[in-house]
């Protein structure tokens, strides 16, 4: 079932850049796309408990901060040692300024 | 310097010491970082193809150019400088290639991190799947013991060790009989320990392909009845071996160890231009541990923005090696004996109650 909850303003969140949102005990990361699209994933890294927010973003890759493991931010998909899960990602929607998730 | 309680260590990575790391919270820990603006990390991680490729086609052509003075000039005396030249870069450099094409941050494109990486572990006989993620491991648990699996001087410090370590000799050793056995498809326990099972085959397909170019330069070697093709493939990781110890292991020597403070156990050195090309920066060590995703050409710069956080680094090798020298006799006797650097005024104090983990009381339990 859907459950839209607010992350952040679109101003927040820099072109090709990750933010990190915490609610009801989770962490998200909201990513902005170098084409101007808002992305969301689980905050943290697949492999070990890192951040992905303190990583970069690089066209469509998030790269963990901690061991350099990258993501397609977009999909969710592992791309390769040292993470081999993918990244679960959720449903985006910019209405008003503001960025939508859907935690559901 | 100082002394703290701990359990004697065991450096396996499925033995006591793993329970206790994992036990005391030291395992996958949280590590401390020096504050750096979101702004400022992130133009400091942009990675660029241009630097890497530039040192990559002065590294390749050096290494071509050595090669060609070894076959022109062999069985002469003019071969030594050659000799001397492609060893370090075969036997040495490779290392610094390997550890910085190994995180992908050398190169902004991926597939030319991958190339590097895999030639240089080839180079330096380390399977690049179990070295990929051991070193991911280093990264996860610095110098934590019975977790950290590249440990280079375990406590107490075997010296001799150590020293016959510049000849290679030892990693020869222990390098080639791995790559057989992996070849073989058996890994140790140590290494399915931290290389995932879904990874585990790739290993062993990797150690084959080493084996297979190994067994055709022993087959050229034989075929042209001539040393050199093993002299270019090989055995330079014994003889060009020394420059890499020498810095390599400034990294973490003499250190404290099972801390989550980068500062307490890891070495920044100031060195030369050529060792710092030999070595692509990990000299900045300290910074490279806590913030791995910099990739070498910024070190730098990340230095200058975070040194009043950090020891001073050693204005030399020659310096550190002094420093480090009297630790290791002591720490003959007492093995619980470390190197504490001293912050400037200006950093933020060691946490002292997240470092003084008492292993002997955890032992107990």
């Amino acid at each position: 079932m859907a459950e839209w909850v607010e992350a952040c303003a679109v101003d927040d969140v820099d072109e090709e850049d990750v933010i990190r949102f915490d609610h009801a005990g989770r962490t998200f990361a909201i990513y902005r796309s170098p084409d101007d699209e808002f992305f969301a994933t689980d905050g943290f890294c697949t492999h070990e408990k890192a951040h992905l927010a303190d990583g970069l973003v690089m066209d469509d890759i998030i790269e963990c901060p901690k061991h350099n493991g990258r993501f397609n931010y977009k999909t969710g998909q592992a791309k390769g040692a040292p993470v081999c899960v993918n990244l679960k990602t959720y449903p985006v929607k910019v209405e008003a300024g503001k960025v939508m998730i859907d935690i559901g | 310097m100082t002394r703290t309680a701990s359990a004697k260590r065991d450096y396996s990575l499925v033995g006591e010491s793993t329970r206790l790391a994992i036990e005391t919270g030291l395992a996958s820990a949280e590590w401390y970082h020096t504050d750096v603006p979101r702004k400022v990390m992130k133009e400091l991680m942009q990675r660029s193809d241009g630097p890497a490729i530039r040192d990559t086609i002065i590294w390749i052509a050096a290494i071509l150019g050595s090669a060609g003075g070894i076959v022109w000039f062999w069985g002469t005396w003019w071969v030594v400088p050659f000799l001397f030249v492609y060893g370090v870069l075969y036997g040495s450099s490779s290392d610094a290639r390997w550890h910085e094409c190994g995180h992908g941050t050398a190169f902004r494109t991926r597939w030319m991190n991958d190339a590097v990486y895999h030639i240089a572990s080839f180079m330096l006989m380390r399977n690049p799947v179990q070295w990929r993620w051991s070193h991911a491991r280093h990264h996860t648990d610095t110098i934590i013991v019975g977790r950290d699996a590249e440990i280079a001087v375990m406590r107490p410090p075997d010296l001799l060790k150590a020293a016959l370590a510049f000849t290679g000799i030892l990693d020869f050793r222990y390098s080639l009989p791995t790559l057989v056995r992996q070849a073989f498809g058996k890994l140790s326990d140590d290494e399915k320990s931290y290389i995932p099972e879904m990874e585990q085959h790739k290993a062993v397909v990797a150690a084959r392909w080493h084996m297979v170019v190994y067994a055709a330069t022993i087959a050229a070697a034989i075929a042209l009845r001539s040393w050199i093709p093993l002299v270019l493939i090989g055995l330079p990781r014994l003889y060009g071996t020394w420059h890499m110890v020498m810095t390599g292991l400034l990294q973490h020597i003499g250190l404290a160890d099972n801390v989550t403070d980068h500062r307490l156990n890891s070495r920044t050195v100031y060195m030369n231009p050529v060792s710092r090309f030999i070595y692509w920066n990990m000299n900045y060590h300290v910074e490279h541990h806590m913030f791995p995703m910099v990739p070498y050409h910024a070190l730098p710069k990340l230095h200058e923005l975070i040194k009043h956080d950090l020891p001073e680094p050693n204005p030399s090798m020659w310096h550190a090696y002094r420093e480090v020298w009297p630790v290791l006799l002591r720490q003959l006797k007492y093995e619980d004996y470390y190197l504490k650097r001293e912050l400037p005024p200006t950093a933020r104090p060691y946490r002292g109650e997240f470092h003084e983990v008492d292993m002997t009381v955890a032992a107990a339990k």
